[in-house]
């Protein structure tokens, strides 16, 4: 094959001149850590909230949850994410979406309806894992609260929580892991994150090789230390007595 | 306000049909290659030979830490050449299905594996050592005790998958391959009518993928009921 | 399209593969092309009006039809007049690894020629000019470049378009914010809800995209153009034989006036699939370089 190896692309400058393609490349790194990171406190807020109204005994509120996760779960990221940008702030009420689209910078516009995306779509996952840990814990714990004195949110917040919380670490750990892979999907929207700026370097540079590897790279860098922190936090949060536990 | 115009979408039907049967043509090849794959990388991951069990890790690690798209731009530039050179293809053939296919499966086989070395793990210790008193070998016993029931408790996350990689397959517009949601997205662009046909697409994602979440979920009653009795 | 092969050909491929200078005077893709009895042709999915796929997923389309000019030539110079023709879709992302894999021999769409593709792979002549230019709503007021000094402006990825403007708002101090579209459907988009008042552009794309407006009365192209680029076929580098048959087939058709009547047909007539009109008048970098056929990149 007649391909070009040209590794130093990465140390020559862009067009603008104001970078290098290596500073293109980190600010990528930047955006995918920040929208990653956002959009995954989003999620496990909304997504725990979620899964402790799908255990409660109203039926309502467990209805409601549960047809909150069947849409986010259903629909491809990919077209959530168009629903996001382009299609919400049309149907906004009160100039809403003008305000939205006219008033804000467009990158801000770009960033936040990548991360309200990244964190409803997540959140349905998150939620459905909360439900897992609650249920799994024995009937009795919930009744004992109950006997206790405790209202039902004490019982949730002093029982019941503090356990599953511990129970769902590891399987959310794979849910925070792919919230950053995910966030690859954000190019398409015109995000510049880690697999935007791969896709500009070859682009402008007409290098595709060392682009792809750099990217992939980068990302496996970010699993190595997502994973790294999380297994600290596994073994801190780990319940004796349980499976997995020691 | 937005006005909508869904004029294009008849005309399309045909067009969005072809690339309906290419996200699902995808799906079931992943899903078949991926549990057979995936079976065999839990096997070797809990086997006691220890460089196939750092094989394993290593592939299931090395999936799960890239995004869907990029494994699947990789497999699209480099698949088609290697297929070329080992088959000795005739240069002409359309590989672009098939690469996407091998992506997918390589891709999901990892996810697969995680969920089977659960279920495998899931089964109590004493029946491999009660297989092997019988006089079994380790393949006979994962093949006759172990594998049988860990698979009936796996069914219905086997299944949740395939409905997350159905979702998935909306991915392979990278590779300008016309899967369901490429094709809508292509009518779309050549219309001027992007809204309207993504807004479709996503209706016909969520009716069939909760259609499909819904039937799991009463498979899954049915089995916990029979566990339970 | 048949996967088995002939042992025999095998044989001739190793044998291809190990005696390279035996081979050097020849084209190796006009060989490939005889020894699999079909030419690979890259094309875009939703380029109106270069290359693009109309109601019944045929492609059509200016380049497209030049490219089968290219195909017509093959034909005659292999003297295999029943020569198959593959198609393949190819995005803006993967053309250029397409095209040096093999997976295409030839690619005609809308890609300029420039000096880093320059690099990677071979251009053809030149089969069209643009200038990029700017489309904007008639009422908004902006008439040119400078008018956009603190405004939202769309453009789309990896064009030079984007790099233009990026330079020009260090340059000039503009102060505008510039939104990089995925493509030129999604552009578009951005300008019709608002986001963006001016969407910078090749000029033939953006009367190809004003065509497919809901209300195109409402929109115009204005500018100073701030550019000229060329858009060649792309080939595989290092086979200047095969080059030399495209090009003769382009400017063969280019000087004898079937590239006119074609650039007629799809810019100022209605095309499929809605029946569009482009309006878009031949400017005189075209007809120069229909009188003298070239491979000049602009840069």
């Amino acid at each position: 094959m007649s391909y070009q190896w040209n590794w130093s692309i990465f140390s020559s400058p862009v067009p603008t001149g104001e970078t290098t393609y290596f500073g293109w490349m980190l600010s990528g790194l930047q955006t995918t850590i920040t929208l990653s990171l956002c959009a995954w406190v989003m999620a496990l807020a909304l997504g725990s909230l979620m899964g402790v109204l799908r255990t409660v005994p109203n039926k309502w509120l467990s209805g409601l949850a549960a047809a909150y996760v069947e849409v986010f779960r259903n629909i491809p990221l990919l077209v959530q994410l168009f629903i996001w940008y382009f299609v919400l702030p049309e149907l906004l009420p009160f100039g809403l979406g003008d305000a939205f689209k006219q008033q804000l910078n467009p990158l801000t516009q770009q960033f936040l309806s990548a991360m309200v995306c990244l964190g409803f779509f997540t959140s349905a996952r998150v939620c459905e894992q909360v439900r897992a840990g609650i249920n799994s814990l024995p009937h009795g714990q919930k009744n004992a609260g109950l006997a206790l004195g405790f209202t039902l949110p004490q019982t949730y917040r002093h029982v019941l929580l503090p356990m599953a919380f511990r129970l769902v670490v590891p399987p959310l750990t794979s849910e925070f892991l792919n919230i950053f892979k995910n966030s690859a999907v954000c190019s398409t929207i015109g995000l510049l994150e880690l697999a935007a700026q791969g896709r500009q370097l070859v682009d402008y540079t007409a290098q595709p090789y060392e682009s792809f590897i750099a990217v992939t790279l980068l990302y496996v860098l970010i699993n190595v230390v997502v994973m790294t922190l999380m297994r600290h936090l596994e073994n801190k949060t780990r319940v004796p007595g349980y499976l997995g536990g020691k | 306000m937005y006005d909508f115009d869904w004029s294009s979408i008849p005309g399309a039907l045909p067009f969005l049909w072809e690339g309906m049967k290419i996200s699902l043509e995808i799906t079931v090849s992943a899903v078949i290659f991926g549990v057979v794959w995936g079976t065999l990388l839990a096997m070797m991951r809990l086997a006691p030979v220890k460089p196939l069990a750092w094989f394993a890790a290593g592939y299931v690690n090395l999936f799960r830490s890239i995004p869907l798209v990029m494994v699947l731009l990789w497999f699209f530039l480099i698949v088609p050449q290697l297929l070329r050179s080992f088959f000795n293809l005739d240069p002409n053939t359309d590989v672009r299905l098939t690469s996407a296919m091998i992506g997918f499966a390589l891709f999901e086989s990892a996810y697969y594996s995680e969920i089977i070395r659960a279920g495998i793990q899931s089964v109590p210790k004493g029946q491999v050592a009660a297989a092997s008193a019988l006089g079994m070998t380790y393949a006979q016993a994962m093949r006759l005790v172990v594998l049988p029931q860990a698979f009936r408790n796996m069914v219905p996350l086997l299944l949740t998958q395939a409905i997350v990689l159905f979702q998935d397959t909306s991915l392979v517009y990278m590779s300008a391959l016309a899967d369901f949601f490429g094709a809508a997205y292509k009518v779309g662009d050549r219309d001027g009518r992007l809204v309207e046909l993504l807004l479709f697409a996503g209706a016909v994602y969520f009716f069939i993928c909760f259609a499909a979440s819904q039937l799991v979920r009463r498979y899954q009653k049915k089995l916990n009921a029979h566990v339970a009795h | 399209m048949s996967c088995t092969r002939k042992p025999a050909l095998i044989a001739l491929a190793m044998a291809a593969l190990f005696a390279q200078p035996v081979f050097a005077q020849e084209s190796p893709t006009l060989k490939k092309i005889k020894d699999s009895g079909a030419i690979a042709l890259g094309h875009r999915e939703s380029s109106i009006p270069f290359s693009y796929y109309d109601d019944k997923q045929q492609v059509v389309g200016y380049s497209q039809e030049l490219m089968l000019k290219v195909v017509d030539a093959v034909k005659a110079e292999l003297k295999m007049p029943s020569l198959a023709v593959k198609l393949t879709p190819v995005t803006s992302q993967n053309r250029i690894p397409l095209v040096q894999n093999g997976t295409v021999d030839i690619e005609c769409g809308s890609t300029t020629n420039n000096a880093e593709r320059g690099r990677q792979v071979a251009f053809s002549n030149t089969i069209f000019i643009i200038g990029t230019r700017l489309m904007t709503k008639k009422e908004s007021g902006i008439k040119d470049f400078p008018d956009l000094a603190g405004k939202n402006v769309v453009t789309t990825a990896g064009t030079t378009s984007e790099r233009l403007i990026r330079k020009m708002n260090e340059d000039k101090k503009l102060a505008m914010n510039i939104i990089s579209a995925k493509d030129h459907g999604e552009a578009f988009l951005t300008l019709e809800t608002g986001r963006a008042v001016a969407f910078m552009m090749d000029d033939a794309l953006l009367y190809g995209e004003l065509a497919k407006a809901r209300r195109p009365a409402e929109w115009t192209i204005v500018g100073t153009p701030q550019s000229f680029e060329a858009y060649g076929c792309m080939m595989r580098k290092d086979d200047p034989a095969f080059k030399k048959v495209a090009d003769a087939a382009l400017a063969k058709a280019m000087t004898s006036g079937e590239a006119e009547a074609i650039y007629k047909k799809w810019f100022t007539q209605p095309i499929p699939p809605k029946g569009l009109n482009l309006n878009f008048p031949i400017s005189d970098a075209m007809l120069k370089l229909y009188k003298a056929p070239n491979d000049k990149p602009f840069e």
